[in-house]
């Protein structure tokens, strides 16, 4: 039904409207003929590198300050831990690169991946794992497949290579908190999307699904993929930046950062 | 690809309700509940049953369509499924539609379909049983989408079951009033059938519209 898709087209360009009205990447995107297009260059991925930057993101929750000045560039292939202590924002931060939480200033800038918003970008896993219990294993996966769209490995295969085959038919809620989180991270491979984000990732995970997580999380970033992981553990990420977010107060930095030359403007996120 | 989305989506939505836990059956159990204590409360004087069934049937259809309402989007919100559903390429505005789609299919229209059963515990005759079931299956619509609106309101808070019935239950009573209108009207009367027939439809579908997009609104304020 070709209308529908055009009517998502245009529902869609409303909502893009401005990760950055300015971002010329964007804005090319915006402009260029034909939706379906721009939209295989997502779903391939690898021809168009992905660039995430993030500049001077502050955020006030309930009227206290979280953190501010956070800033990052993330090129194709590179990994950003994010630590800090309990409380220090680590998941408020992930909350705003999701599109869940509005940032109190800053912008969030994201290239060459034609009219996408940004949160048609990531997979997000985190505590809230977004699985329903009384669905099995395999019916979990496959609607967020059918509803994420860019489909790349069927649901067995993700299983079994998060080492559940066997859970497949199996409802969720039989499975234990690490099971269900290799299921929450099987979705990582059933569809494809630059960007992961992922919250405590190996929380609940034993040593052989972490090495698993950090396979994948290799071969993701080899393929031209982001990854941002706010853990307190070593991930096993080769070469990955760290943003440790300090308490508020105290000026939250990256580490020295110097690909941020971008001449991009700032401006508020909606998405 | 937006097609196949919404398609999972209501796929899902409908397994879910068929599994255990799910408000399937219990919305209609409910329905019968209510239309089958009226009679204890009334006396058993059928021509009063009869003459006020169509408001009963009405009534218990509002509040049966209130039960599952609460956990419509909160659900989703608890467990993360709606982060999920707001990064799917597809306009929350359809999230809605294809979620209230799904609501409708295992409340509303079981209501309206059962609605002619339930129609002999408080003693309406054959006309009177065809015209309600057919009301409810015009009238049901908006209540679902009035509902989504509260549904997608109160989300994110905890126990919003109640707060989301007083805010929801007045906005419902145009359609309560043009509901039963139309099923008395069936009987006989000064109105013909289709006047507020009409009217009833004109407010499903006027629901449909103002409901989706303000149910979107409203999960997208919410986060």
């Amino acid at each position: 039904m070709p209308w529908v898709d055009a009517c998502g087209a245009a529902w869609t360009r409303l909502g893009a409207r401005d990760i950055g009205s300015s971002d010329r990447a964007l804005r090319a995107g915006f402009f260029r003929k034909g939706r379906r297009k721009s939209r295989c260059c997502l779903r391939q991925g690898q021809d168009h590198p992905v660039r995430l930057t993030a500049q001077n993101l502050a955020v006030r929750r309930s009227g206290r300050r979280i953190f501010s000045d956070i800033a990052f560039t993330l090129d194709a292939g590179e990994a950003l831990m994010v630590t800090g202590r309990n409380g220090a924002g680590k998941s408020t931060l992930l909350a705003v690169l999701s599109g869940r939480l509005k940032p109190e200033t800053g912008s969030l800038i994201v290239d060459d991946v034609g009219e996408a918003t940004l949160s048609e970008c990531l997979h997000v896993v985190g505590h809230r794992d977004g699985l329903k219990s009384p669905l099995t294993a395999e019916e979990n996966l496959a609607f967020a497949r059918d509803l994420l769209g860019a489909p790349t490995a069927s649901p067995r295969a993700a299983l079994e290579e998060l080492g559940l085959g066997h859970a497949l038919k199996l409802p969720v809620a039989y499975l234990s908190a690490g099971q269900r989180r290799r299921v929450a991270l099987a979705r990582l491979l059933v569809c494809r999307r630059p960007l992961w984000l992922l919250d405590e990732p190996t929380a609940a995970l034993d040593v052989a699904s972490q090495a698993v997580l950090a396979g994948m999380m290799a071969r993701h970033r080899a393929a031209g993929g982001l990854v941002i992981a706010a853990t307190h553990q070593a991930l096993g990420l080769d070469g990955a930046r760290e943003l440790r977010i300090e308490p508020a107060r105290s000026e939250a930095t990256a580490l020295p950062d110097a690909s941020v030359t971008r001449d991009a403007v700032a401006g508020d996120v909606w998405w | 690809m937006v097609m196949r989305a919404l398609k999972a989506l209501v796929a899902r939505d409908l397994a879910l309700a068929a599994r255990v836990g799910g408000s399937g059956a219990l919305s209609l159990v409910f329905f019968l509940m209510i239309v089958a204590v009226v009679p204890f409360a009334l006396g058993p004087d059928l021509n009063l049953l009869s003459r006020i069934g169509p408001a009963i049937l009405w009534l218990a259809a509002v509040l049966a369509t209130l039960i599952g309402l609460d956990r419509l989007f909160q659900a989703d919100e608890e467990d993360g499924s709606l982060d999920l559903m707001t990064g799917a390429p597809v306009p929350l505005e359809l999230v809605v539609l294809a979620k209230v789609l799904a609501h409708w299919l295992t409340t509303g229209l079981p209501l309206a379909l059962a609605a002619p059963l339930f129609g002999l515990l408080v003693a309406l005759n054959g006309t009177a049983m065809a015209a309600t079931s057919l009301t409810l299956l015009v009238g049901t619509p908006a209540l679902t989408f009035i509902g989504a609106v509260g549904s997608a309101l109160t989300a994110s808070i905890r126990r919003g079951g109640l707060i989301l019935a007083v805010l929801v239950l007045p906005l419902m009573i145009p359609t309560l009033i043009f509901g039963v209108s139309a099923s008395e009207a069936a009987l006989g009367g000064t109105v013909p059938f289709t006047t507020p027939l009409a009217i009833l439809a004109a407010l499903s579908l006027i629901a449909g519209v103002v409901g989706t997009l303000a149910a979107a609104a409203a999960l997208r304020w919410s986060e």
